[in-house]
């Protein structure tokens, strides 16, 4: 039994315990145990990862199986695990764990919400552990779906609009994905979907990479937010439920980086080396334009919203920039704005629960209404403006250092101008941290407002640790990307 | 003296465009399941023709002809229930008034 | 030295016992928590400085740089690395003294400065973590570590000056430190890249061979590390946070905002001071140029400032600025040939730390008794609070240049380093040291001489003009009056400490001796500076103040705003960057980018209206269809076949 099965298994037997559920307790109860074992089974995988790689296992992945699924077209179901897999499979874990504490009280409709939440995660998990391309686009499929309903149904201001925008926006991304996936699949002799076998065979003609880099790229790229494909994201964000919006910043959108990572660049390699500088653009304007616009939203949401087309700039900037580093660099920005931005929208949802308003000019002396949750804003905060102890510094100074290694003007010149992001940042947190949570209190309404109850603390609790751990001790971390870089990376530049 | 097949097959096809024509144009549920059944039996003759001229030997066609005209008297049953339960629900048979499941 | 880690592990340990439960302690146990982790952090430093200079110098007469700890903290590629770790050398240990000494005043001084202050548990909390950042900074083995502990001075001092989270302008100013040191720290960043880059390491001391093929760029690298140490230590134009920053707490402006982490900007330079003269000795003198300005700047608009702490802030940018000077005008890394500023820079940067710490701190106490930073509800304090007035002025005479009190001996080699480099630096450094005498003793005679606000509160009060009973001032309490007698005879005595024995540029032992002409014309102007203001301000506003005010109103009201630098900058990040950029970014990303998507999703659903009435549901508009449909196929076959 190949231990990766479970991460599709347990979802798959809470969906069915959740139907059989007939109140609340038991669906928490399911939640909880099933949420917990898979954080359980991901803490194992790491250290068991961490394990094998250190007693010297140099294959590029691990714990790899493949069962034949449709012969004629070559689809198998196989399995199989790097550093950056791990890594993100740790990330989800962590966001559906806590995401399942910050939507303790959801209604109506609990069941159903977390039936929809289970499938989400179920999706989410198969497409780290495959390593087969179409297997990988069903389960990015599974994905986006439940999403729709999440935010249309349970959502919040005009929710059907931006579920409708969301939705359409990642399946007109899913159009071009499968465009480029079938192309790559064809361009390889069409032998195996697999997607280390075709980076082995290596022999996808450059004329026709040149025409699916850019599809594939770009359809992963929507959801990855990139420039000028990212305006799903506020609106979504702003409309979607804080475990909803935790788990899509948090996890869903590093389906983008890892798949333009693990697709786009890994199999196409000439066309990326050809073609980057485009992008290179784009995650650019991503970058410095997101933070720019963040600082003139009022909205707390649409605040971390651009914060995160920001942030998840930097993490495709870091691709693109194709060294060791910078791609290292990028997985633990993935990993790093997964952890802070579910800190950041759980905070908000606890604080839009308790104020029913989410505009920064409605709100002041929060700290000393709730200082809890106020506190757990500042860290999130701190945390997202690259304060050293906190994840954030970490990711952005490998990023910086790594983009710097490539050696010309224009690579320099677009890294100094991401570098920029990094003051940009720090102006809209603190601009928002002065406004709604320093000062006295002065709505007579929200001074009577109390502070977080034990499931929000837990939360908050949780994703601090992890946000704290990661920038302290980032070693380990940063070794365990390091060696699933390094495959592509080779293969990248040869 | 044998009456040429021709015969029967024009009556068929006329036949056949009477029902077309009624059920292009008219408006009431009644008529165009009339003019279905004209339709539906203008083939039961081409079938019982065909089987007669052709392969006399055989007897698939008037089979054939026996289950259209079971499977007619079924579905005008059906039909008519249908359309019955539609006038009792929309106080009409009339379809430009029968819009309730459109789009 | 393996107990060097603790100098790091007490602080950072009581930060987290005191930001974890401070709020469920009493006050007393926090700030006593707080005060005994410093005392015992300042002891250990003590004993590391004893065995480190005790332990002499090694055979080429040089103190050895010592690095008991060391550890791979990030791996970053093939070749570079972050490492955090632990350098003691001379000047670490220094600094070790100077930061755990003034901390530890601080502390104590804070239990009663702070006294039942709301969030005194989360205040100590803030000064544990402050300490352990600036801790950290000074014994980075490498510019990245020091960087890292850059920015984490950086928020405490942002979470220290909004510690009256209530107050608007405390949150403004807090805001303000943050976001343009961060803007200078860009620079700093970008330094660090491409030095990292090109010598392939983040060490202060990469190889001679990878130094030389990285020697074209190590200049603009050195240059874009020193704006990042310009914008900690409040060089002119990115000095704006520092006055700001006095609406935190007064003892943390006597900590942070005078005696330490402003001096980072420095400490950097003195850090990379090899490496600059090797280097890149023309960025060097840049430094003088923009320091010798700041200086200037400063110190003119630190002579018409009324609230006492920002009349501080300015004379901290000024000196400050001195020793950026100081370190610009260096020469060569040999004290004997021109590179006397290292040695002075660093000598002032001490004796500063201590009599600007003692200053800030006899503010706090003034402004503990009077309750307000205005001069005009001060005069003739010097009855009511006889201890604060004989260290203030101690202070104020060391600072002037007096001897035999600390400043003048460090001044005075600044100012020899000065005209050893040309005659026209040393001219305008004295005209600014003595200008600083003259502000300090307005300020002083200010506070403590000239009509007493109080007693004329008491005299309208008595003859019932007000029903306000004045509140009378009053001596601060001992825990408030020790540390300032203790920064007092330090500030008396360290003058004498033969400081160039332990730090020189080149390592090697250096007789500090008093060079007399310089030591003469900087007496005499500081002495001329003391008498303008004695007769300017000694016995209140008299007519020659009136005078000089109303002929130069028009100066005088542009330094009283600072010659307009913060209004500049507002116009700048207000108007331009908030108005003309984020705005119509935000503006475009709403309508036009969006608006595209909108429109695609506008246009299809356009499309779909269009086609749509084909499909009528109409069976009988679908079967008129299918015939037509059939027939052209028949026909097709037919016509084909």
């Amino acid at each position: 039994m190949n231990i990766l099965n479970l991460f599709v298994l347990i979802p798959l037997v809470m969906l069915f315990a959740l139907w059989l559920c007939r109140n609340i307790k038991q669906i928490r109860t399911v939640m909880v145990a099933g949420s917990t074992l898979l954080l359980a089974l991901s803490v194992y995988l790491t250290i068991d990862f961490i394990a094998l790689r250190s007693a010297g296992v140099t294959a590029p992945q691990l714990y790899c199986n493949s069962w034949s699924w449709f012969p004629s077209l070559n689809i198998c179901y196989s399995i199989g695990v790097d550093g950056i897999s791990v890594a993100m499979l740790l990330l989800s874990s962590i966001i559906v764990f806590t995401g399942t504490f910050a939507s303790w009280n959801i209604k109506p409709q609990t069941k159903e919400f977390f039936l929809w939440y289970v499938l989400l995660s179920l999706g989410v998990y198969g497409f780290f552990i495959t390593t087969d391309m179409f297997a990988m686009f069903m389960f990015y499929e599974t994905a986006l779906i439940p999403m729709y309903l999440l935010i249309g149904v349970w959502g919040s201001g005009k929710k059907e609009y931006s579920a409708m925008k969301l939705t359409l926006m990642l399946m007109g991304g899913s159009a071009f994905l499968l465009m480029g996936i079938l192309g790559i699949y064809y361009g390889s002799g069409a032998t195996t979907m697999n997607i280390h076998e075709i980076a082995q065979l290596n022999n996808i003609p450059t004329d026709i990479q040149y025409i699916f880099f850019p599809l594939t790229f770009i359809g992963f790229g929507v959801l990855g937010a990139l420039f000028p494909f990212h305006t799903w994201s506020p609106d979504g964000h702003a409309s979607a439920p804080t475990s909803v919006s935790m788990l899509h910043a948090g996890v869903l959108m590093k389906l983008g980086g890892y798949g333009c990572f693990r697709i786009a660049m890994y199999l196409l390699p000439q066309a990326a080396n050809d073609l980057a500088w485009i992008f290179i653009i784009l995650t650019t304007i991503s970058v410095v334009y997101g933070a720019l616009s963040a600082i003139s939203q009022t909205d707390l949401k649409y605040i971390n919203a651009y914060s995160s087309v920001s942030h998840c700039g930097l993490v495709l900037f870091a691709i693109l920039m194709m060294t060791q580093t910078s791609c290292t660099g990028a997985i633990l920005q993935m990993l790093s704005h997964g952890l802070m931005t579910a800190l950041f929208f759980a905070l908000i949802g606890m604080i839009y629960g308790r104020t029913h308003t989410r505009d920064i000019r409605q709100m002041q002396g929060l700290m000393k209404i709730m200082p809890f949750l106020a506190v757990g804003y500042v860290i999130a905060g701190l945390a997202n403006l690259g304060l050293p102890g906190f994840s954030g510094f970490i990711a952005e100074m490998t990023i910086f250092v790594g983009a710097f290694m490539v050696d010309d003007t224009f690579h320099r010149a677009v890294t100094i101008i991401a570098c920029t992001s990094i003051v940009i940042t720090a102006v809209y947190i603190l601009r928002v941290v002065g406004k709604i949570l320093y000062g006295e209190p002065t709505n007579e309404e929200h001074k009577k407002l109390s502070d977080a109850t034990w499931d929000e603390r837990f939360t908050v609790i949780c994703l601090v640790i992890c946000v704290a751990g990661l920038g302290i001790a980032p070693m380990w971390v940063s070794d365990l990307i390091n060696s699933g870089v390094g495959d592509i990376i080779t293969n990248l530049r040869p | 003296m044998i009456i040429p097949a021709e015969y029967y097959l024009i009556l068929a096809t006329v036949l056949f465009f009477i029902g077309v024509f009624g059920f292009f144009t008219r408006r009431n549920l009644i008529s165009l399941l009339i003019s279905t059944e004209l339709m539906l039996n203008a083939v039961d003759i081409n079938f019982a023709v065909f089987n007669a001229y052709c392969h006399p030997e055989h007897l698939e066609g008037f089979f054939f002809t026996m289950f259209g005209i079971g499977i007619t008297a079924a579905e005008t049953g059906v039909a008519i229930a249908i359309i019955i339960n539609v006038f009792r629900n929309a106080k009409s048979i009339h379809i430009k008034n029968l819009r309730e499941l459109k789009y | 030295m393996e107990f060097s880690i603790f100098i790091l592990a007490i602080p950072i340990l009581s930060f987290l016992i005191l930001g974890l439960c401070g709020m469920k302690m009493p006050h007393k146990a926090a700030g006593l928590l707080g005060t005994t982790a410093i005392a015992t952090v300042a002891i250990l430093s003590y004993i590391a400085a004893a065995i480190y200079f005790g332990a002499g110098r090694n055979d080429e007469g040089l103190f050895p740089t010592l690095i008991p700890y060391a550890l791979q903290w990030l791996p970053l590629g093939n070749t570079l690395s972050i490492e955090m770790g632990i350098m003691l050398d001379p000047i670490s240990i220094m600094m070790l003294i100077v930061i755990t000494t003034v901390s530890l005043m601080v502390h104590i001084y804070s239990l009663g400065y702070m006294k039942g202050e709301r969030g005194f548990q989360r205040y100590y909390a803030f000064l544990s973590l402050f300490t352990f950042s600036m801790l950290g900074l000074v014994v980075a083995t490498n510019i990245f570590q020091m960087y890292v502990f850059w920015e984490l001075v950086g928020v405490s001092s942002y979470l220290l000056i909004g510690f009256y989270y209530t107050k608007p302008a405390a949150i403004a100013a807090s805001k303000k430190a943050f976001i343009v040191t961060r803007f200078a720290d860009l620079f700093f960043l970008i330094g660090i890249l491409i030095y990292g880059y090109y010598t392939e390491t983040f060490s202060f001391t990469p190889t001679e061979l990878l130094l030389s093929s990285a020697a074209t760029v190590l200049p603009t690298a050195l240059g874009l590390m020193f704006i990042g140490g310009a914008g900690k230590s409040a060089m002119f134009p990115l000095h704006i946070w520092l006055p700001d920053a006095m609406e935190g707490p007064t003892p943390v402006s006597a900590l942070i905002h005078a005696a330490t982490m402003v001096v980072a900007g420095v400490y950097l330079v003195a850090r990379m001071f090899p490496l600059f003269i090797a280097y890149a000795p023309e960025v060097l003198h840049m430094i003088a140029y923009v320091g010798a300005f700041t200086a200037l700047y400063a110190a003119i608009v630190a002579c018409v400032q009324t609230d006492i702490k920002r009349v501080l802030a300015f004379s901290t940018i000024s000196q400050i600025a001195f020793m950026m000077v100081a370190l610009g005008v260096s020469l060569s890394d040999d004290p004997h040939k021109g590179g006397l500023g290292y040695m002075a820079s660093m000598f002032h940067l001490f004796t500063h730390a201590m009599f600007k710490g003692l200053l800030f701190l006899g503010a706090g106490a003034i402004i503990h008794a009077v309750h307000s930073n205005e001069k005009s509800h001060m005069g003739g304090l010097r009855k009511y609070m006889p201890v604060t007035h004989i260290t203030f002025l101690i202070a104020c005479l060391a600072i002037a240049g007096i001897p035999p009190f600390a400043g003048f001996f460090s001044k005075d080699e600044i100012l020899a380093a000065c005209y050893n480099y040309s005659p026209a630096m040393g001219i305008f450094m004295s005209f600014v040291a003595a200008l600083t005498a003259f502000y300090m003793f307005r300020l002083y005679y200010l506070i403590f001489w000239g009509k007493s606000h109080y007693e004329e509160e008491l005299a309208l009060y008595t003859a019932g003009k007000t029903t306000h009973e004045p509140h009378k001032p009053h001596e601060a309490p001992a825990t408030m009056t020790t540390p300032l007698i203790i920064l007092a005879i330090i500030t008396c005595v360290a003058g004498f400490i033969p400081f160039g024995k332990f730090i020189s540029s080149n390592g090697h032992a250096y007789d500090i001796h008093i060079d007399a002409a310089v030591a003469t014309t900087s007496i005499l102007l500081a002495v001329a500076g003391i008498v303008i203001a004695t007769i300017m301000y000694a016995k209140g506003d008299s007519k020659i103040t009136q005078a000089i005010n109303s002929s130069m109103k028009n100066i005088i009201n542009a330094a009283y705003h600072r010659f307009y630098m913060d209004e500049l900058w507002l116009f700048v990040t207000k108007k331009i960057i908030f108005n003309c950029i984020s705005r119509p970014i935000a503006w475009f990303d709403r309508h036009i980018i969006d608006g595209a998507m909108d429109m695609l999703a506008i246009v299809t659903q356009k499309l779909g209206n269009y086609v749509r009435p084909m499909q009528s549901g109409n069976v009988q508009s679908y079967s008129v269809w299918f015939l037509g449909g059939a027939l052209i196929i028949i026909l097709t076959l037919i016509y084909f076949a």
